[in-house]
Protein backbone atom coordinates (compact mmCIF):
# COMPACT_ATOMS: atom_id res chain seq x y z
CA UNK A 1 0.00 0.00 0.00
CA UNK A 2 1.18 3.54 -0.71
CA UNK A 3 1.10 6.64 1.36
CA UNK A 4 -2.15 8.37 2.19
CA UNK A 5 -3.08 11.39 0.08
CA UNK A 6 -2.74 14.18 2.63
CA UNK A 7 -1.68 17.82 2.90
CA UNK A 8 1.91 17.14 1.83
CA UNK A 9 0.80 15.33 -1.27
CA UNK A 10 -1.58 18.15 -2.15
CA UNK A 11 1.21 20.69 -1.56
CA UNK A 12 3.42 18.74 -3.93
CA UNK A 13 0.81 19.09 -6.65
CA UNK A 14 0.30 22.79 -5.92
CA UNK A 15 4.05 23.38 -6.21
CA UNK A 16 3.96 21.99 -9.75
CA UNK A 17 1.37 24.57 -10.84
CA UNK A 18 3.95 27.37 -11.35
CA UNK A 19 5.71 25.15 -13.92
CA UNK A 20 2.49 24.61 -15.81
CA UNK A 21 1.86 28.36 -15.69
CA UNK A 22 5.44 29.22 -16.66
CA UNK A 23 5.32 26.88 -19.63
CA UNK A 24 1.92 28.22 -20.74
CA UNK A 25 2.93 31.84 -20.28
CA UNK A 26 6.29 31.36 -22.00
CA UNK A 27 4.67 29.62 -24.96
CA UNK A 28 2.02 32.34 -25.10
CA UNK A 29 4.53 35.19 -25.15
CA UNK A 30 6.89 33.49 -27.62
CA UNK A 31 4.01 32.16 -29.69
CA UNK A 32 2.32 35.55 -29.52
CA UNK A 33 5.31 37.32 -31.04
CA UNK A 34 5.64 34.58 -33.64
CA UNK A 35 1.88 34.75 -34.24
CA UNK A 36 1.92 38.49 -34.98
CA UNK A 37 4.71 37.98 -37.50
CA UNK A 38 2.91 35.03 -39.11
CA UNK A 39 -0.43 36.89 -39.25
CA UNK A 40 1.19 39.85 -41.00
CA UNK A 41 3.15 37.58 -43.39
CA UNK A 42 -0.14 35.86 -44.26
CA UNK A 43 -1.63 39.16 -45.50
CA UNK A 44 1.66 40.49 -46.90
CA UNK A 45 1.71 41.61 -50.51
CA UNK A 46 4.66 39.27 -51.27
CA UNK A 47 3.64 35.78 -52.30
CA UNK A 48 6.77 33.87 -51.08
CA UNK A 49 6.25 35.33 -47.59
CA UNK A 50 2.63 34.17 -47.60
CA UNK A 51 3.70 30.66 -48.67
CA UNK A 52 6.30 30.53 -45.93
CA UNK A 53 3.69 31.44 -43.33
CA UNK A 54 1.14 28.99 -44.75
CA UNK A 55 3.70 26.17 -44.76
CA UNK A 56 4.57 26.76 -41.14
CA UNK A 57 0.94 26.96 -40.07
CA UNK A 58 -0.09 23.81 -41.96
CA UNK A 59 2.87 21.86 -40.56
CA UNK A 60 2.10 22.68 -36.95
CA UNK A 61 -1.68 22.49 -37.22
CA UNK A 62 -1.57 19.25 -39.17
CA UNK A 63 0.65 17.21 -36.85
CA UNK A 64 0.07 16.05 -33.25
CA UNK A 65 1.65 18.29 -30.65
CA UNK A 66 3.15 15.16 -29.04
CA UNK A 67 5.12 14.45 -32.23
CA UNK A 68 6.27 18.07 -32.35
CA UNK A 69 7.49 17.71 -28.78
CA UNK A 70 9.37 14.47 -29.57
CA UNK A 71 10.92 15.90 -32.72
CA UNK A 72 12.14 19.01 -30.91
CA UNK A 73 13.34 17.13 -27.81
CA UNK A 74 15.10 14.24 -29.55
CA UNK A 75 15.85 16.29 -32.64
CA UNK A 76 18.05 18.74 -30.74
CA UNK A 77 19.82 15.84 -29.04
CA UNK A 78 20.51 14.06 -32.33
CA UNK A 79 21.35 17.11 -34.41
CA UNK A 80 23.66 18.82 -31.97
CA UNK A 81 24.71 15.73 -30.08
CA UNK A 82 23.79 17.30 -26.77
CA UNK A 83 21.31 16.18 -24.18
CA UNK A 84 19.03 19.18 -23.57
CA UNK A 85 17.05 19.40 -20.36
CA UNK A 86 13.29 19.06 -20.90
CA UNK A 87 12.46 22.70 -20.01
CA UNK A 88 13.94 24.52 -23.04
CA UNK A 89 12.75 21.73 -25.34
CA UNK A 90 9.13 21.87 -24.20
CA UNK A 91 9.16 25.66 -24.21
CA UNK A 92 10.44 25.73 -27.80
CA UNK A 93 7.96 23.09 -28.94
CA UNK A 94 4.97 24.84 -27.38
CA UNK A 95 6.13 28.22 -28.67
CA UNK A 96 6.19 26.91 -32.24
CA UNK A 97 2.83 25.23 -31.71
CA UNK A 98 1.25 28.41 -30.27
CA UNK A 99 2.72 30.63 -32.98
CA UNK A 100 0.96 28.63 -35.69
CA UNK A 101 -2.44 28.72 -33.97
CA UNK A 102 -2.29 32.33 -32.76
CA UNK A 103 -1.07 33.51 -36.16
CA UNK A 104 -4.04 31.87 -37.83
CA UNK A 105 -6.51 33.23 -35.24
CA UNK A 106 -5.20 36.75 -35.65
CA UNK A 107 -5.07 36.61 -39.44
CA UNK A 108 -8.74 35.62 -39.37
CA UNK A 109 -9.50 38.56 -37.07
CA UNK A 110 -7.72 41.00 -39.36
CA UNK A 111 -9.52 39.65 -42.42
CA UNK A 112 -12.86 39.89 -40.63
CA UNK A 113 -12.58 43.67 -40.66
CA UNK A 114 -14.63 44.79 -43.67
CA UNK A 115 -12.74 46.13 -46.69
CA UNK A 116 -14.55 49.53 -46.51
CA UNK A 117 -12.84 50.22 -43.16
CA UNK A 118 -9.46 50.03 -44.92
CA UNK A 119 -10.83 52.19 -47.74
CA UNK A 120 -12.25 54.83 -45.40
CA UNK A 121 -8.84 55.12 -43.72
CA UNK A 122 -7.12 55.21 -47.11
CA UNK A 123 -9.38 58.07 -48.17
CA UNK A 124 -8.25 60.03 -45.10
CA UNK A 125 -4.69 59.90 -46.49
CA UNK A 126 -3.52 57.11 -44.16
CA UNK A 127 -0.87 54.78 -45.58
CA UNK A 128 -1.00 50.97 -45.22
CA UNK A 129 0.80 50.84 -41.86
CA UNK A 130 -1.39 53.58 -40.37
CA UNK A 131 -4.56 51.97 -41.72
CA UNK A 132 -3.47 48.77 -39.99
CA UNK A 133 -2.42 50.46 -36.74
CA UNK A 134 -5.23 52.98 -36.16
CA UNK A 135 -8.19 51.33 -37.81
CA UNK A 136 -7.82 47.59 -38.44
CA UNK A 137 -5.76 46.18 -35.56
CA UNK A 138 -7.80 47.74 -32.73
CA UNK A 139 -10.98 46.25 -34.20
CA UNK A 140 -9.30 42.94 -34.97
CA UNK A 141 -8.06 42.78 -31.37
CA UNK A 142 -11.63 43.06 -30.11
CA UNK A 143 -12.76 40.22 -32.37
CA UNK A 144 -9.80 38.05 -31.45
CA UNK A 145 -10.38 38.07 -27.67
CA UNK A 146 -12.71 35.05 -27.48
CA UNK A 147 -10.69 32.74 -29.76
CA UNK A 148 -7.39 33.86 -28.21
CA UNK A 149 -8.56 33.14 -24.68
CA UNK A 150 -10.06 29.89 -25.93
CA UNK A 151 -6.67 28.95 -27.27
CA UNK A 152 -4.96 29.97 -24.00
CA UNK A 153 -7.22 27.61 -22.08
CA UNK A 154 -6.49 24.92 -24.65
CA UNK A 155 -2.76 25.57 -24.35
CA UNK A 156 -2.72 25.32 -20.53
CA UNK A 157 -4.38 21.91 -20.77
CA UNK A 158 -2.17 20.79 -23.66
CA UNK A 159 1.02 21.52 -21.72
CA UNK A 160 0.16 18.35 -19.75
CA UNK A 161 1.72 16.49 -22.71
CA UNK A 162 5.11 17.72 -21.50
CA UNK A 163 4.80 15.16 -18.69
CA UNK A 164 5.70 12.46 -21.23
CA UNK A 165 9.29 13.57 -21.64
CA UNK A 166 9.65 13.94 -17.89
CA UNK A 167 9.10 17.66 -17.46
CA UNK A 168 7.57 18.02 -14.00
CA UNK A 169 4.54 20.20 -14.35
CA UNK A 170 1.09 19.58 -12.90
CA UNK A 171 0.31 16.37 -14.76
CA UNK A 172 3.77 14.84 -14.24
CA UNK A 173 3.50 15.71 -10.55
CA UNK A 174 0.18 13.86 -10.54
CA UNK A 175 1.80 10.79 -12.10
CA UNK A 176 4.57 10.85 -9.50
CA UNK A 177 2.03 11.19 -6.68
CA UNK A 178 0.02 8.30 -8.09
CA UNK A 179 3.16 6.16 -8.10
CA UNK A 180 3.79 6.84 -4.42
CA UNK A 181 0.21 6.80 -3.15
CA UNK A 182 -1.37 4.25 -5.53
CA UNK A 183 -4.52 6.40 -5.42
CA UNK A 184 -5.14 7.47 -9.02
CA UNK A 185 -8.83 8.01 -8.36
CA UNK A 186 -7.98 10.68 -5.83
CA UNK A 187 -4.88 12.19 -7.42
CA UNK A 188 -6.15 12.61 -10.99
CA UNK A 189 -9.50 14.20 -10.10
CA UNK A 190 -7.55 16.64 -7.90
CA UNK A 191 -5.18 17.38 -10.81
CA UNK A 192 -8.16 17.91 -13.12
CA UNK A 193 -9.78 20.22 -10.58
CA UNK A 194 -6.59 22.26 -10.35
CA UNK A 195 -6.54 22.72 -14.16
CA UNK A 196 -10.16 23.82 -13.95
CA UNK A 197 -9.36 26.36 -11.24
CA UNK A 198 -6.70 27.86 -13.51
CA UNK A 199 -8.73 27.86 -16.73
CA UNK A 200 -12.19 28.87 -15.59
CA UNK A 201 -11.31 32.38 -14.37
CA UNK A 202 -9.66 33.01 -17.75
CA UNK A 203 -12.92 32.32 -19.55
CA UNK A 204 -14.78 34.59 -17.13
CA UNK A 205 -12.21 37.32 -17.63
CA UNK A 206 -12.59 37.11 -21.40
CA UNK A 207 -16.38 37.37 -21.15
CA UNK A 208 -16.28 40.43 -18.93
CA UNK A 209 -13.62 42.08 -21.10
CA UNK A 210 -15.81 41.56 -24.16
CA UNK A 211 -18.87 42.97 -22.38
CA UNK A 212 -17.00 46.03 -21.19
CA UNK A 213 -15.61 46.83 -24.65
CA UNK A 214 -19.03 46.35 -26.24
CA UNK A 215 -20.67 48.60 -23.66
CA UNK A 216 -18.06 51.32 -24.14
CA UNK A 217 -18.58 51.28 -27.91
CA UNK A 218 -22.38 51.15 -27.74
CA UNK A 219 -22.50 47.79 -29.52
CA UNK A 220 -25.98 46.28 -29.33
CA UNK A 221 -26.18 42.54 -29.01
CA UNK A 222 -29.16 40.96 -30.67
CA UNK A 223 -29.42 37.94 -28.43
CA UNK B 1 -10.13 75.99 -65.92
CA UNK B 2 -12.21 73.25 -64.31
CA UNK B 3 -11.23 71.98 -60.85
CA UNK B 4 -11.59 68.39 -62.00
CA UNK B 5 -11.42 67.08 -65.54
CA UNK B 6 -11.85 63.42 -66.39
CA UNK B 7 -10.76 62.49 -69.88
CA UNK B 8 -11.75 59.25 -71.59
CA UNK B 9 -11.91 57.15 -68.43
CA UNK B 10 -12.54 53.47 -69.18
CA UNK B 11 -12.78 50.55 -66.79
CA UNK B 12 -13.60 46.87 -67.21
CA UNK B 13 -14.40 44.22 -64.65
CA UNK B 14 -13.54 41.08 -66.59
CA UNK B 15 -15.49 41.19 -69.82
CA UNK B 16 -17.94 43.75 -68.45
CA UNK B 17 -17.26 47.31 -69.56
CA UNK B 18 -18.24 49.37 -66.51
CA UNK B 19 -17.00 52.74 -67.76
CA UNK B 20 -16.75 53.45 -71.44
CA UNK B 21 -14.83 56.57 -72.44
CA UNK B 22 -16.24 58.88 -69.80
CA UNK B 23 -15.22 62.54 -69.84
CA UNK B 24 -16.50 65.05 -67.35
CA UNK B 25 -15.44 68.49 -66.13
CA UNK B 26 -16.37 69.96 -62.77
CA UNK B 27 -15.94 73.68 -62.11
CA UNK B 28 -15.07 75.20 -58.75
CA UNK B 29 -18.26 75.50 -56.69
CA UNK B 30 -20.24 73.32 -59.07
CA UNK B 31 -22.64 70.68 -57.78
CA UNK B 32 -22.85 67.68 -60.10
CA UNK B 33 -25.48 65.02 -59.49
CA UNK B 34 -24.94 61.67 -61.22
CA UNK B 35 -28.09 59.62 -61.67
CA UNK B 36 -28.81 56.34 -63.40
CA UNK B 37 -29.81 52.73 -62.84
CA UNK B 38 -27.74 50.47 -60.63
CA UNK B 39 -24.92 48.95 -62.64
CA UNK B 40 -24.64 51.97 -64.90
CA UNK B 41 -21.15 52.76 -63.59
CA UNK B 42 -21.99 55.74 -61.33
CA UNK B 43 -20.23 54.52 -58.21
CA UNK B 44 -17.27 53.13 -60.12
CA UNK B 45 -16.77 56.53 -61.74
CA UNK B 46 -16.75 58.16 -58.31
CA UNK B 47 -14.27 55.59 -56.98
CA UNK B 48 -12.01 56.17 -59.97
CA UNK B 49 -11.85 59.87 -59.16
CA UNK B 50 -10.10 59.31 -55.85
CA UNK B 51 -8.17 56.20 -56.81
CA UNK B 52 -10.15 53.52 -54.96
CA UNK B 53 -10.59 51.91 -58.36
CA UNK B 54 -7.90 51.98 -60.98
CA UNK B 55 -9.23 52.89 -64.41
CA UNK B 56 -7.81 50.96 -67.38
CA UNK B 57 -7.42 54.09 -69.44
CA UNK B 58 -7.87 57.84 -69.29
CA UNK B 59 -6.47 60.80 -67.43
CA UNK B 60 -7.54 62.90 -64.47
CA UNK B 61 -6.67 66.56 -64.21
CA UNK B 62 -7.07 68.31 -60.89
CA UNK B 63 -6.60 72.07 -60.58
CA UNK B 64 -4.72 72.04 -63.86
CA UNK B 65 -2.29 69.21 -63.08
CA UNK B 66 -2.82 66.12 -65.19
CA UNK B 67 -2.26 62.55 -63.98
CA UNK B 68 -2.43 59.15 -65.57
CA UNK B 69 -5.44 57.45 -64.00
CA UNK B 70 -4.45 55.10 -61.21
CA UNK B 71 -0.95 56.51 -60.86
CA UNK B 72 0.66 57.20 -57.52
CA UNK B 73 0.33 60.93 -58.09
CA UNK B 74 -3.38 60.51 -58.78
CA UNK B 75 -3.73 58.73 -55.45
CA UNK B 76 -2.12 61.71 -53.71
CA UNK B 77 -5.16 63.70 -54.84
CA UNK B 78 -6.93 62.14 -51.87
CA UNK B 79 -5.52 64.91 -49.74
CA UNK B 80 -7.70 67.28 -51.77
CA UNK B 81 -10.72 65.07 -52.42
CA UNK B 82 -13.05 63.84 -49.70
CA UNK B 83 -15.52 60.99 -50.03
CA UNK B 84 -18.63 59.98 -48.12
CA UNK B 85 -19.86 56.40 -48.54
CA UNK B 86 -23.30 54.83 -48.63
CA UNK B 87 -22.57 52.73 -45.54
CA UNK B 88 -20.94 55.62 -43.60
CA UNK B 89 -17.82 53.52 -42.83
CA UNK B 90 -17.18 55.30 -39.56
CA UNK B 91 -14.59 53.65 -37.32
CA UNK B 92 -16.73 51.91 -34.67
CA UNK B 93 -13.94 51.71 -32.08
CA UNK B 94 -13.28 55.46 -32.10
CA UNK B 95 -15.33 58.33 -30.67
CA UNK B 96 -16.96 60.80 -33.04
CA UNK B 97 -14.20 63.28 -32.26
CA UNK B 98 -11.40 60.77 -32.96
CA UNK B 99 -13.14 59.63 -36.16
CA UNK B 100 -12.85 63.21 -37.34
CA UNK B 101 -9.37 64.05 -36.01
CA UNK B 102 -7.68 60.84 -37.24
CA UNK B 103 -7.35 61.96 -40.86
CA UNK B 104 -6.06 65.48 -40.15
CA UNK B 105 -3.53 64.22 -37.56
CA UNK B 106 -2.34 60.83 -38.87
CA UNK B 107 -2.97 61.60 -42.54
CA UNK B 108 -2.07 65.27 -42.86
CA UNK B 109 0.23 65.88 -39.90
CA UNK B 110 -1.92 68.46 -38.11
CA UNK B 111 -1.45 68.85 -34.34
CA UNK B 112 -4.14 67.22 -32.19
CA UNK B 113 -5.15 70.63 -30.81
CA UNK B 114 -5.76 72.06 -34.26
CA UNK B 115 -7.55 68.91 -35.36
CA UNK B 116 -9.86 69.04 -32.33
CA UNK B 117 -10.77 72.66 -33.06
CA UNK B 118 -11.53 71.62 -36.61
CA UNK B 119 -13.65 68.66 -35.41
CA UNK B 120 -15.81 71.01 -33.36
CA UNK B 121 -16.20 73.34 -36.32
CA UNK B 122 -17.30 70.64 -38.77
CA UNK B 123 -19.60 69.01 -36.20
CA UNK B 124 -21.35 72.37 -35.79
CA UNK B 125 -21.79 72.50 -39.56
CA UNK B 126 -23.70 69.19 -39.47
CA UNK B 127 -25.47 70.05 -36.21
CA UNK B 128 -23.94 67.32 -34.06
CA UNK B 129 -21.55 69.13 -31.71
CA UNK B 130 -23.34 67.52 -28.75
CA UNK B 131 -22.35 64.04 -30.03
CA UNK B 132 -18.62 64.73 -29.99
CA UNK B 133 -17.91 62.14 -27.29
CA UNK B 134 -20.34 59.50 -28.57
CA UNK B 135 -19.38 56.32 -30.42
CA UNK B 136 -20.84 55.53 -33.85
CA UNK B 137 -22.85 52.60 -32.43
CA UNK B 138 -24.75 55.05 -30.22
CA UNK B 139 -25.96 57.18 -33.16
CA UNK B 140 -28.82 56.81 -35.64
CA UNK B 141 -28.03 56.14 -39.28
CA UNK B 142 -28.71 59.75 -40.21
CA UNK B 143 -26.43 61.01 -37.44
CA UNK B 144 -23.68 58.58 -38.46
CA UNK B 145 -23.88 59.81 -42.03
CA UNK B 146 -23.67 63.44 -40.86
CA UNK B 147 -20.56 62.54 -38.82
CA UNK B 148 -19.12 60.90 -41.94
CA UNK B 149 -19.73 64.14 -43.85
CA UNK B 150 -18.05 66.10 -41.02
CA UNK B 151 -15.11 63.67 -41.15
CA UNK B 152 -14.66 64.33 -44.86
CA UNK B 153 -14.95 68.10 -44.37
CA UNK B 154 -12.31 68.12 -41.62
CA UNK B 155 -9.73 67.24 -44.26
CA UNK B 156 -10.60 70.61 -45.84
CA UNK B 157 -11.08 69.06 -49.28
CA UNK B 158 -11.46 71.12 -52.41
CA UNK B 159 -13.90 68.57 -53.78
CA UNK B 160 -16.20 66.14 -51.96
CA UNK B 161 -17.61 62.97 -53.52
CA UNK B 162 -20.85 61.50 -52.18
CA UNK B 163 -21.61 57.87 -53.07
CA UNK B 164 -25.37 57.27 -52.64
CA UNK B 165 -25.14 58.54 -49.11
CA UNK B 166 -28.87 58.39 -48.37
CA UNK B 167 -29.47 54.97 -49.93
CA UNK B 168 -28.98 53.01 -46.68
CA UNK B 169 -31.10 55.34 -44.57
CA UNK B 170 -34.68 54.95 -43.36
CA UNK B 171 -36.99 57.38 -45.14
CA UNK B 172 -37.46 59.59 -42.08
CA UNK B 173 -33.70 60.08 -41.69
CA UNK B 174 -32.99 61.12 -45.28
CA UNK B 175 -34.19 64.68 -44.75
CA UNK B 176 -31.57 65.61 -42.14
CA UNK B 177 -28.74 64.40 -44.40
CA UNK B 178 -30.14 66.11 -47.49
CA UNK B 179 -30.40 69.38 -45.54
CA UNK B 180 -26.69 69.16 -44.72
CA UNK B 181 -25.96 68.60 -48.41
CA UNK B 182 -28.07 71.61 -49.35
CA UNK B 183 -26.22 73.81 -46.88
CA UNK B 184 -22.88 72.68 -48.28
CA UNK B 185 -24.04 73.30 -51.84
CA UNK B 186 -25.28 76.77 -50.89
CA UNK B 187 -21.92 77.51 -49.23
CA UNK B 188 -20.16 76.93 -52.53
CA UNK B 189 -18.59 73.52 -51.88
CA UNK B 190 -17.63 71.68 -55.06
CA UNK B 191 -19.52 68.41 -54.94
CA UNK B 192 -20.04 65.32 -57.10
CA UNK B 193 -22.89 63.14 -55.91
CA UNK B 194 -24.20 59.80 -56.99
CA UNK B 195 -27.76 60.09 -55.79
CA UNK B 196 -31.27 58.73 -55.93
CA UNK B 197 -32.62 61.90 -54.32
CA UNK B 198 -34.18 63.39 -57.42
CA UNK B 199 -35.63 66.27 -55.40
CA UNK B 200 -32.17 67.23 -54.20
CA UNK B 201 -30.70 66.85 -57.69
CA UNK B 202 -33.37 69.12 -59.06
CA UNK B 203 -33.13 71.81 -56.40
CA UNK B 204 -29.41 71.95 -55.67
CA UNK B 205 -27.45 70.51 -58.59
CA UNK B 206 -26.00 72.81 -61.22
CA UNK B 207 -25.50 69.90 -63.55
CA UNK B 208 -27.20 66.52 -63.73
CA UNK B 209 -25.41 63.64 -65.41
CA UNK B 210 -27.41 60.60 -66.50
CA UNK B 211 -25.28 57.50 -66.86
CA UNK B 212 -26.34 54.46 -68.82
CA UNK B 213 -24.30 51.39 -69.82
CA UNK B 214 -21.08 52.93 -68.56
CA UNK B 215 -21.45 56.13 -70.55
CA UNK B 216 -22.61 59.65 -69.94
CA UNK B 217 -25.88 59.38 -71.78
CA UNK B 218 -27.21 62.87 -71.09
CA UNK B 219 -25.90 65.89 -69.26
CA UNK B 220 -27.28 69.31 -68.53
CA UNK B 221 -29.04 71.59 -66.08
CA UNK B 222 -31.64 69.74 -63.96
CA UNK B 223 -34.63 71.60 -65.39
CA UNK B 224 -33.73 70.49 -68.91
CA UNK B 225 -33.03 66.87 -68.03
CA UNK B 226 -36.02 66.30 -65.79
CA UNK B 227 -38.56 68.24 -67.86
CA UNK B 228 -37.38 67.41 -71.33
CA UNK B 229 -35.26 64.26 -71.42
CA UNK B 230 -33.70 63.94 -74.87
CA UNK B 231 -33.39 60.15 -74.84
CA UNK B 232 -35.86 57.34 -74.28
CA UNK B 233 -33.50 55.81 -71.68
CA UNK B 234 -33.59 58.88 -69.44
CA UNK B 235 -37.33 59.29 -69.88
CA UNK B 236 -37.93 55.67 -68.82
CA UNK B 237 -35.49 56.03 -65.92
CA UNK B 238 -37.35 59.08 -64.61
CA UNK B 239 -40.67 57.27 -65.02
CA UNK B 240 -39.30 54.25 -63.15
CA UNK B 241 -38.01 56.36 -60.26
CA UNK B 242 -41.32 58.15 -59.95
CA UNK B 243 -43.41 54.99 -60.03
CA UNK B 244 -41.27 53.22 -57.41
CA UNK B 245 -41.22 56.18 -55.04
CA UNK B 246 -44.42 58.25 -55.17
CA UNK B 247 -42.94 60.78 -52.74
CA UNK B 248 -40.30 61.52 -55.37
CA UNK B 249 -43.11 62.86 -57.54
CA UNK B 250 -43.62 65.67 -55.09
CA UNK B 251 -39.88 66.15 -54.63
CA UNK B 252 -39.20 66.26 -58.34
CA UNK B 253 -42.32 68.41 -58.63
Amino acid sequence: MGRAFGTNELLYLLKAIPWTLALSLGALVGGGILGVVVAILRIAPLRPLRWLAVGYIELFQGTPVLMQLFVVYYGIAVLFNIQVPPWPAVLLAFTLYSGAFLGEIWRGSIEAIPRPQWEAAECLSLGFAKQLWYVVLPQAARISIPPTVGFMVQLIKTTSIAAIIGFVELTRAGQLMTNTTFKPMIVYPVVAALYFVICWPLSLLAQSLERRIDAALGVKKHF
Amino acid sequence: MPLLALRSISKRFGAHRVLDDVSLAVEVGEVVAIIGRSGSGKSTLLRCINGLERPDAGTIAFAGAEFAAGSRAAKALRREIGIVFQSYNLFPHLSVERNITLGPTAGKGLSLGEAKARALKVLRMVGLEDKIAAYPGQLSGGQQQRVAIARALAMEPRLVLFDEITAALDAELIGEVVRVLETLAADGMTMVLVTHEMGFARRSADTVVFMHQGRIWEKGPPATLFNAPATAELASFIDAVLSVDPSAQRRVG
